[in-house]
């Protein structure tokens, strides 16, 4: 909302500079976004009057000037056309400065000296819109705009102050709930009570008595009253359509809205000042003198003003004529019904619409306009009638036509006034100050609530009102919030922190960090063709993603119920930016849809890694070390081969006892390839949930052994598909106690071995808790060990 | 004798000095002080001189023996020295050559920003509550006081999984107020970060996806003073002792009084700039009293206990924190900027 500080002026006197308006504001609830003072780029430019004006003697198309600039005659050469002695004209002198950074310095053309340069409207900033009366191209001829010359402009003036283009402008953000701040006599309600001056109202008047009768000359009818509680219609005839006054023109311009024509511009400036949509429609194609507000049929269409045509449904809602649509209620007109150059008998149109409704056909029309945003927040049904009567006065002012006496007025429905209880303990209580209830209503009274002792009667545009906390509000505002008292918390002591599944998570977190890992945050939704990248087959059941309704594009239109392809997107990011190697963590949710539509949402701790240095094992490595870190039991890892995202020999399920806890392995290099990548990437998925129920107990200390161990290395050759861990768990059966720890250290297989043979060392180490042991006992135990090894996988001492 | 005793002290003396091995020196130990060295040789002498020679020589020779042996004890010490010194010289490095290290992992900075938020706000009696995000329009909108109809259901802006705009992606942590006043008993001190979805399209300050926290006390006699007073104090630790804030009346559905809270900008000192717009202060969250329609439909009554509440966008919180230019680089998740932090 751009309101224009010389409109305020005209309801509430404030005389502070911007700075300070904007903060007291926003500071009493209307948010300043900025300000701006029109006309600010323009500097030292002043009206002169054109004395002397000869050819140049060198040039067939510039003109030397001597121009009058008040203190001055100084000569300037110009090369347009449209130049006479005597003229009027925006003179930039020597160091002036136009918009569009542009600074003026008096020069030399084609030998003559010029001392500055005489200006266009479109050089000052402004447009074809703004000046109606004067030639398009060309040195703008300040008395060629009837309005313009009334003002008697002296040579010398400054140019600003002299065409009006010296407002300041104030943008606010209004918030939903204040469809009355969408106007200049609601901000200036707010400014009155802001700055504690009064706000001068005054009801139109209008004198009416036009030829003819309204009743019989227009007939409307409401067949949808739903979707429109009011319709309060008059009518003008014998317009006279023409460009609006220079007055008028400056109030539109400073509020962003382009001037158009004068009964155009009515509507325009009613709306901006009253914060009712109007519309203004061309009587004789109102067809049957009769207009029907009613929904829309299912196929219908209609030109707006806009030049499109729009395909209609029922659940919107027309202006329409006994034959057609000519006009999308309280969004835009029709083509058909559209103000023109010879326009005669004009209908005013000051409605109220169902918010609802009208943002919901402007949504689905992609048309969001100024009046359909006004409407959809909800307007004053008391404001119809009103601002009507305020075109036709403005109609009157202009002389633009002849209003006809009467007014149409459809109420639908009939607002009761809304009363509250004042309750100044609650108030107190709920902000935690001590305000005085007769300062309660003063501040009430000045934003025109009607108060009789502590009854509250809302104004009919504070729908928000609802309610003794929004009381509170009111008075929180202009009491002012920076004036409220800060406490610190009170009441019974809370035991805050952390529960054991949110501690868990932090573990994980700084485990994963101590182990170079980066965290990620990727999005939880996902495309489906990610799911091919993955390789995951057509009926996975992986596949049942919940599908968005209305998602921003196809890549993000499922919710994942996998966080591979997040981490697979991530990898291969870093990995195409070039970086040499990544280690990425991320406890991300899964989403899987519930019988009820809504979802379980398991979190994945999902782990990647690529680089010179990883291998499977350093994964995982990480992933023992994880588990460890939890005090997981058991931990075991089995072998997967048809896990379609993985290498089908270099994927792995962990355990912990018997529950899985997710899986890790190389990724397959087909899906790899489709993210681009042609290098080992490793990934992990652990259930999060399975991890916290493998979570270990606390600690309990073991006594440290008080007798030394004895160490033992044995190297056994074995068929090549017996796993280091059928070994390991043969040589711990096979142990009677004395085994403390055992090590693989390494794993030949080579040429001087037999064909299907493989030669693993394990490092033994024994132990008695109750004696030192001798060589012999140790030896004896590491023979048992071997004799089962032989006897159980046929491995043999090399 | 005595001359002897005189010859083999100085001569021993003298060799001991110039030796530079310390197998050297046993050698020397050996010959002088040996069982067959030259000292003993020399003692076993005595018995051919005179009783009243005895004595004397005898001291003599223990005074030379006890001399000789802790000069080579001396020097001994002296070449382990040399040779210490020789030793730590041959192993001196070039300290310039770098480290071999760990690789550390890093937080990601939002996350950062959000622990200290959690940590502020646990220390003051808050848990923190984890919640769906997946949520019914219920509880994202109307038992937030969001009727139907309030633009923010509309399908330009929010999620939705089925054509009855019934189950949605939360669009704010606010939902995570009703469930805590649906199953904690009261006073309640609940702080409930998590991720959220609206629909923009991605650029330098939008996502679809982003974070909030939220934070929410309902006790009795929870005022609007206690709001500001609990969130300037987060600030000072947020941002340092001496903060200033400012709060600015603003709306929201659930809440009322709403306000905005500003902080003072920390780079201009609150005069203007381009950090804060020139507006000399920094949006950093929305907040107000629990709207009593809001306790109402939870079953609290407002007439008993009243509340506070507060929502904050965290990517904007860490942005600022680490001075993050665009969005973007949040959800990016390069390395190169991961390890910055």
């Amino acid at each position: 909302m751009l309101l224009s500080r010389k409109w305020l002026n005209e309801f509430v006197p404030v005389d502070i500079n911007d700075h300070d308006f904007a903060e007291a504001m926003t500071l009493s609830g209307s948010k300043v976004e900025i300000t701006e003072v029109e006309g600010a780029e323009v500097s030292n430019v002043v009206v002169g009057r054109v004395t002397e004006i000869k050819r140049h003697e060198n040039s067939d198309h510039m003109w030397i000037c001597q121009v009058d600039v008040g203190d001055e005659t100084v000569q300037i050469v110009t090369g347009a056309q449209n130049v006479s002695q005597g003229d009027l004209v925006p003179v930039a002198k020597h160091n002036s400065t136009l918009p569009g950074d542009v600074h003026i310095k008096k020069g030399k053309l084609r030998g003559e000296p010029s001392n500055g340069m005489l200006c266009s409207y479109k050089e000052l900033g402004m447009t074809d819109n703004d000046w109606p009366h004067s030639i398009v191209d060309g040195i703008f001829l300040l008395e060629s705009d009837p309005d313009l010359k009334a003002r008697g402009l002296k040579p010398g003036d400054d140019i600003t102050t002299a065409i009006g283009l010296d407002d300041h402008v104030v943008e606010f953000e209004i918030t939903p709930n204040r469809p009355d701040c969408l106007s200049v006599i609601g901000l200036a309600r707010e400014a009155a009570a802001t700055f504690q001056k009064p706000l001068t109202l005054q009801e139109p008047q209008v004198k009416g008595g036009g030829n003819g009768n309204l009743t019989e000359l227009l007939d409307v009818e409401t067949p949808a009253p739903d979707l429109c509680p009011r319709y309060t219609a008059r009518m003008v005839r014998n317009v006279k359509i023409g460009p609006s006054p220079l007055w008028l023109r400056e109030r539109l311009r400073a509020s962003g809205v382009r001037p158009i024509n004068n009964i155009v511009d009515i509507t325009n400036y009613v709306m901006l000042e009253y914060g009712q949509p109007m519309h203004a429609f061309d009587y004789r194609y109102v067809k049957g003198g009769k207009i029907i507000v009613r929904r829309a049929e299912n196929g219908e269409s209609l030109t707006t003003l806009d030049g499109n045509v729009r395909q209609l449904n029922d659940t919107m809602l027309v202006i329409a004529d006994e034959t057609r649509a000519v006009g999308l209620a309280g969004i835009m007109g029709g083509e058909n019904s559209e103000i023109v150059e010879d326009t005669v008998d004009v209908v005013f149109e000051s409605a109220n619409f169902n918010g609802t409704c009208i943002r919901r056909t402007a949504l689905a029309l992609g048309m969001r306009t100024e009046a359909s945003a006004k409407f959809e927040k909800g307007l004053d049904i008391l404001n119809t009638l009103p601002a009507v009567n305020r075109a036709c006065e403005l109609v009157e002012l202009l002389g633009a036509g002849e209003v006809l006496d009467g007014v149409i007025d459809i109420l639908n429905f009939v607002p009761q006034p809304k009363q509250l209880a004042l309750r100044p303990e609650k108030i107190n209580a709920l902000l935690g100050t001590q305000v005085e209830a007769e300062e309660m209503r003063r501040i009430l009274k000045t934003l025109d609530f009607g108060v009789e002792g502590d009854t509250v009667t809302v104004p009919s545009w504070r729908g928000d009102v609802e309610h003794y906390s929004d009381l509170a509000e009111e008075v929180a505002r202009f009491y002012g919030y920076n004036q409220i008292p800060t406490t610190a918390m009170r009441g019974l002591t809370t035991q805050g922190g952390y529960s054991r599944e949110q501690r868990l998570e932090q573990a994980l977190g700084t485990a994963c960090r101590s182990m170079g890992y980066d965290e990620i945050i990727t999005y939880s939704f996902i495309s489906p063709s990610y799911y091919d990248k993955i390789r995951l087959p057509e009926d996975a059941p992986q596949r049942q993603s919940m599908r968005i309704c209305n998602p921003l594009g196809e890549d993000t239109s499922i919710l994942r119920t996998t966080v591979l392809p997040s981490m697979l997107e991530i990898l291969s990011r870093n990995y195409n930016y070039r970086n040499k190697a990544a280690r990425l963590y991320e406890l991300g949710r899964t989403y899987w849809e519930r019988e009820d539509g809504m979802a379980d949402e398991p979190k994945i701790l999902s782990l990647g890694q690529y680089g010179p240095e990883e291998s499977f094992f350093t994964l995982k490595g990480t992933v023992e070390a994880l588990l460890e870190s939890i005090r997981g039991a058991d931990i075991s890892f089995v072998a997967e081969h048809d896990n379609p995202s993985y290498h089908p020999g270099r994927c792995a399920k962990v355990y912990v006892g018997e529950t899985k806890i997710g899986v890790l392995g190389q990724i397959h290099p087909l899906a790899a390839a489709n993210y681009d990548v042609d290098a080992e990437l490793y990934c992990a998925e652990l259930r999060f949930d399975a991890l916290m129920s493998a979570q270990g107990a606390d600690p309990e200390y073991v006594p440290l052994p008080k007798f030394p161990a004895v160490t033992r290395d044995i190297a056994v050759l074995v068929d090549s598909d017996i796993t280091v861990s059928a070994l390991e768990g043969c040589i711990r059966t096979a142990a009677q106690g004395l085994l403390k720890e055992v090590a693989l250290f390494d794993i030949y297989t080579g040429a001087n071995l037999p064909d299907g043979k493989k030669s693993v060392a394990f490092n033994l180490v024994l132990r008695s808790d109750e004696r030192s042991l001798t060589a012999q006992e140790a030896d004896d135990e590491v023979a048992l060990i071997l004799q089962v090894l032989e006897k159980d996988l046929g491995a043999t001492l090399r | 004798m005595k001359e002897q005793l005189e010859k083999i002290k100085q001569e021993a003396l003298a060799a001991l000095t110039a030796t530079k091995e310390s197998a050297e020196l046993e050698a020397l130990r050996v010959k002088y002080l040996g069982k067959k060295g030259e000292l003993t040789a020399v003692l076993k002498q005595m018995g051919k001189l005179s009783a009243e020679e005895r004595p004397v020589i005898g001291q003599l020779a223990n005074d030379v023996r006890e001399r000789l042996a802790a000069e080579i004890e001396a020097q001994k010490k002296k070449l382990e020295e040399i040779r210490l010194e020789a030793r730590l010289k041959a192993e001196a490095l070039d300290v310039t050559i770098p480290g071999k290290r760990q690789k550390l992992g890093h937080r990601h900075p939002m996350y950062i920003a959000l622990d200290e938020i959690k940590d502020i706000f646990v220390g003051m009696g808050f848990t923190i509550l984890d919640g769906p995000e997946v949520e019914l329009a219920y509880y994202n909108f109307d038992r937030l006081n969001a009727e139907e109809g309030h633009p923010s259901r509309d399908w330009s802006d929010t999620f939705y999984f089925d054509q009855d705009s019934r189950v949605m992606l939360r669009s704010q942590t606010s939902p995570m107020q009703v469930h805590a006043m649906e199953t904690k008993p009261l006073p309640i001190r609940i702080l409930a970060p998590g991720r959220v979805y609206r629909k923009d399209e991605v650029d330098a300050t939008h996502s679809p996806m982003f974070h909030q926290v939220e934070g929410m006390v309902i006790d009795k006699g929870v005022t609007m003073a206690d709001l500001k007073g609990t969130l300037n104090a987060v600030m000072e630790q947020l941002y340092g002792t001496g903060t200033k804030t400012r709060f600015r009346p603003h709306h929201f559905p659930f809440t009322e009084p709403s306000c905005e809270m500003d902080v003072q900008c920390h780079k201009c000192g609150g005069v203007g700039c381009p950090t804060c717009k020139g507006e000399g202060w920094i949006e950093v969250l929305g907040a107000g009293m629990i709207h009593p329609k809001v306790l109402e439909m939870s079953g609290i009554d407002p007439e008993e206990y009243s509340g506070w509440a507060f929502g904050m966008g965290l990517e904007r919180m860490a942005m600022r924190r680490f001075k993050i230019s665009d969005l973007r680089l949040i959800f990016e998740n390069d390395v190169r900027f991961l390890e910055q932090f």
